[in-house]
């Protein structure tokens, strides 16, 4: 008798029920949306549902709904994507001075169902839309960067030192510095090794010449490049926030690219001019002789000049530019260590620190200001044609008293929280990139492309699945049934895993959904034809159950392996799309595996198993 | 329904001439990779291309004289999918200019109002220097999987069985992408992913043989290693022939319902199923009886121990 125990029953049907409850939000329709936050410094109020339901009510566009989200935005939701284009158009033109609009895409799923905590599978760009670059970071710029400051930095502490050199340049990877005679150079030697004790340093004598030369160390070398990295990602985030997509990916790929997506972001022009954007930091003093006042009256003094901080409060600003953002060479919050209180250090680079140096000595207890300067690229709708414009936004971002003389590393202390320090010291590492960048990749999916794909993957999923069923149910009759049904709970489970895991679904991906039912269809077959064969051989129904389950398992799992090896390597080697397709396919024939072997076989114990039988409907 | 009750066919028999004509076109693909080369991608050679939508079918000569006012004669203008869609390509560029072609040849087909209201459908800009590391990477990904795939047929099998299966496996690579290379199909990233799925999956085929084989060397005791042979397939038959007929429905479904974007994919699917059937037969087995595999080499190894000695 084929009989499982009770508890192997319960358990294939809890993991049955548990894939059709997780697998539940992919049947709700997926809403083209659009998300509306303020710009900085507003809010999204309960008035501005009714001001952005008025202007789309004058335009013509119908929206489904408006829901709040958490964080002060606002979800439109449109029955189609035209209207949700037509929709961003109305938004951007009307409405852009004080909100920025996001497309998106957005499940519309019940309340119920948003507080289990369930959502649908994660669409690729190739599905939904959107733009996806890949960009490479210049890191032989960032390690020339580098070794510039470090030649600056020795032409600094030699000079301080009165060490006599001849000169000091950077020459195939390295600082050579070039001395007259033996002694000074033992003395700069001396000098250089003090100040830089993880350098490489080499001493030679060629053409009458003495030298030193400075190297960085591999180690080194790749701390300068991940950190190169890891700044360009912070200030490219920085940007493509003020983007406003709804959720950009911005991740490191490889030692030296970094990928962005934005999902539903249509317009690659201007990520690039996001991207490509400038923006830099300025240290300047703040004019305590003049007041702000009578500037703002147009009574600005020679020397000076006016700006605003970011709650618009204005700010009288000396001409003279003390260090700019390229010379701050690392910034980092933290905790002050006397008073406790929030605070970001800065370290400069050498001319920098020279310069800083210089001005605080003769100002202490004088007001510093940082401005924060950025080119901003807007486009607007003139007479239906859109016209870019690019303007200097020029902010104060922090006004700090100048309590002693400080150079190369200072703190900013008499910040109002740990969150502000935060922010200050990510704005001032941010200025500006720590090495040139190049898109290497861009892919730009439009959103009406994206819909052809879904409906063409999905009807395609459709005919090839009732296909398999019709064939299956006519070969194999009511075992091939008992197959469809297994063939279905493999597909529920497959999305049920791939929302779980919250796994990319990519137009590839949806073909190997279709392709592991093909290689669960496999599983099936191995077995029924199996168990045929020991029918056929004179065996009893029981034992031809039992022998046709436990000798098609060995060829199954075997077989399985080799494609899994595939998917493993695919993975691994893949990106973007071809990623989807395996992970589809490695949890495609796990699922395959679980549900032809134990599932089918639970069904097919219940119906038969218990049984005295003298030949089965296969 | 039973199409395929007992059958004896003497597929061993035909072995030679089998192995004759599979050298012979792999010979002929291996030739058409060397003198007629690959129909490469974007994916893989870089370039740009740009994919607009137009509301009336769309007049290509129109589109083409639009494109070469906006500075791009050398662009490849066709047809993609239906005539309201266009495919414009454009060859890749030195380095740092390419991303900004997409956005200029949009400019240039919407400021001609001869043509329509023009809609982009998709930008594709790949750096020729991404291209090579892909082309490179892709070959390395088919010699990795070959060899995590030798690895594994080793260990649960015999050395003939997993040398058997690679060559299998590599006939059906080859004729795969000969396809690609003789009738100047594109292969791009998917039909490159279609590649090593094939290469999983035909294994997958041979692998259900050689157990069949395995087991019945295990079980019987008369015959010929060629009989034995011939019997696995034999018993295996029917389930190749369904599995394969009903993997073809699926993909059969995806190559006229899937759209442009996966044709490829589909296409490397249909050959790579054809070729997989195939090889497992007449290249794996084959090869397994030329390697000279004899029933010793299967039996299970006696268990040493109290165990063999305990039975009565």
């Amino acid at each position: 008798m084929n009989q499982y125990p009770l508890w192997k029953n319960l358990l294939i049907l809890g993991i049955v029920l548990t894939g059709l409850v997780l697998a539940l939000p992919n049947i709700f329709s997926q809403d083209p949306a659009i998300e509306v936050a303020a710009v900085r410094g507003g809010h999204v109020t309960e008035a501005t549902a009714g001001e952005i339901r008025a202007a789309l009510e004058a335009a013509q566009v119908p929206v489904k709904r408006i829901d709040t989200l958490a964080g002060g935005k606002l979800l439109l939701r449109f029955a189609s994507s035209g209207d949700q284009l037509h929709a961003e158009e109305v938004i951007e033109n009307t409405l852009s001075d004080r909100y920025r609009s996001a497309l998106t895409l957005s499940a519309d799923l019940p309340r119920w169902v948003r507080a289990l905590g369930l959502r649908p599978m994660n669409l690729g760009l190739d599905l939904r839309g959107g733009i996806y670059v890949l960009i490479d970071v210049d890191m032989d710029a960032a390690l020339d960067q580098a070794l510039e400051r470090h030649v600056e930095d020795i032409r600094t502490q030699l000079r301080d030192a009165k060490v006599r050199y001849v000169t000091v340049g950077r020459e195939k990877g390295r600082v050579v510095v070039k001395f007259a005679e033996v002694a000074s150079r033992d003395a700069g030697e001396k000098v250089i090794a003090k100040e830089f004790r993880d350098l490489k340093m080499q001493t030679l004598e060629q053409d009458g010449e003495f030298l030193v030369t400075v190297a960085q160390t591999p180690a080194q070398q790749k701390q300068i490049q991940d950190f190169a990295l890891q700044q360009n990602i912070t200030t490219l985030r920085n940007r493509v926030n003020a983007l406003g997509v709804a959720e950009p990916i911005i991740a490191r790929q490889g030692d030296r690219r970094i990928v962005v997506q934005l999902p539903g972001a249509q317009d690659p022009g201007r990520l690039k001019e996001i991207l490509g954007a400038t923006a830099t930091l300025e240290y300047r003093l703040v004019d305590t002789e003049h007041s702000a006042a009578d500037a703002e009256a147009g009574r600005a003094a020679v020397g000076s000049r006016l700006y605003k901080t970011r709650d618009g409060k204005p700010v009288l600003l000396k001409r003279r530019v003390i260090a700019t953002g390229d010379q701050i060479t690392d910034a980092s919050s933290g905790f002050d260590s006397q008073s406790g209180t929030p605070m970001v250090s800065v370290s400069l680079d050498a001319p920098g620190g020279r310069r800083m140096r210089e001005m605080t000595t003769e100002n202490v207890g004088k007001p510093m200001a940082v401005v924060f300067i950025e080119n901003r690229t807007t486009t607007k709708q003139v007479d239906g044609k859109p016209v870019k414009r690019t303007e200097k936004v020029e902010e104060v971002i922090s006004v700090a008293t100048i309590r002693e003389p400080f150079g190369r590393r200072f703190q900013t202390t008499g910040l109002d929280s740990a969150d502000e320090a935060h922010n200050l010291a990510l704005l001032l590492r941010s200025g500006a990139l720590a090495a040139p960048i190049q898109i290497v990749e861009e892919r730009t999916v439009g959103p009406s492309l994206g819909q052809d794909n879904i409906d063409k993957g999905v009807r395609s999923v459709v005919v090839g699945f009732l296909l398999v069923c019709a064939f299956m149910g006519v070969y194999y009759r009511v075992f091939g049934m008992i197959a469809n049904l297994v063939l279905l709970a493999n597909v529920v489970l497959l999305v049920a895993i791939l929302s779980a895991i919250q796994a990319t679904l990519t137009l590839p991906g949806i073909a190997g959904i279709l392709l592991t039912v093909g290689m669960a269809v496999d599983a099936n077959v191995l077995i029924y034809e199996r168990i045929r064969e020991e029918l056929r051989n004179g065996n009893s129904v029981q034992a031809a159950i039992y022998t046709g389950y436990d000798k098609a398992m060995a060829t199954i799992i075997d077989s399985n392996v080799t494609t899994m090896i595939a998917a493993v390597v695919l993975f691994s080697f893949g990106t973007g799309p071809v990623k989807g397709f395996a992970i589809t396919l490695f949890f495609g024939i796990l699922t395959s595996m679980f549900t032809a072997v134990i599932g089918s076989r639970a069904i097919v114990n219940l119906m038969y198993g218990h049984r005295r039988l003298t030949s089965l409907p296969i | 329904m039973e199409l395929f009750k007992r059958t004896n066919i003497d597929f061993m028999y035909i072995r030679w001439p089998a192995i004759w004509l599979s050298s012979l076109i792999n010979l002929i693909g291996i030739a058409s990779f060397i003198f007629l080369g690959f129909n490469f991608g974007l994916d893989f050679t870089g370039g740009t291309v740009v994919e607009v939508g137009y509301a009336q079918p769309a007049n290509l000569v129109q589109v083409r004289s639009a494109l070469a006012e906006g500075g791009f004669k050398e662009a490849g203008v066709q047809h993609f999918g239906s005539t309201r869609e266009v495919l414009i390509r454009l060859p890749p560029v030195a380095e740092g200019t390419g991303s900004t072609l997409g956005d200029r040849v949009i400019a240039a087909l919407s400021t001609d109002p001869e043509v329509g209201e023009v809609k982009l459908r998709r930008v594709e800009f790949v750096g020729s220097q991404v291209g090579g590391e892909l082309v490179e990477q892709g070959g390395l990904a088919i010699l990795y999987t070959l060899i995590g795939i030798l690895i594994y047929v080793a260990i649960r099998f015999e050395w003939r069985f997993a040398v058997g299966a690679v060559i299998a496996t590599v006939h059906d690579v080859i004729v795969v992408l000969a396809v690609f290379s003789i009738f100047h199909i594109e292969f791009d990233l998917t039909a490159l992913a279609a590649v090593l799925a094939i290469i999983g999956y035909s294994l997958n085929d041979t692998v259900v043989i050689y157990d069949r084989i395995r087991e019945n060397f295990r079980r019987v005791r008369k015959g010929t290693v060629i009989d034995v042979v011939d019997l696995s397939i034999n018993e295996t038959l029917s389930r190749t022939i369904i599995t394969h007929g009903v993997t073809m429905l699926a993909v059969l479904a995806l190559y006229f319902l899937g759209g442009q974007v996966i044709h490829g994919f589909a296409l490397a699917f249909l050959v790579g199923i054809v070729t997989g059937t195939y090889s497992s037969i007449y290249v794996a087995s084959s090869s397994v009886v030329l390697l000279g595999i004899s029933r010793a080499d299967l039996l299970p190894t006696p268990k040493e121990g109290p165990g063999v000695d305990a039975r009565p």
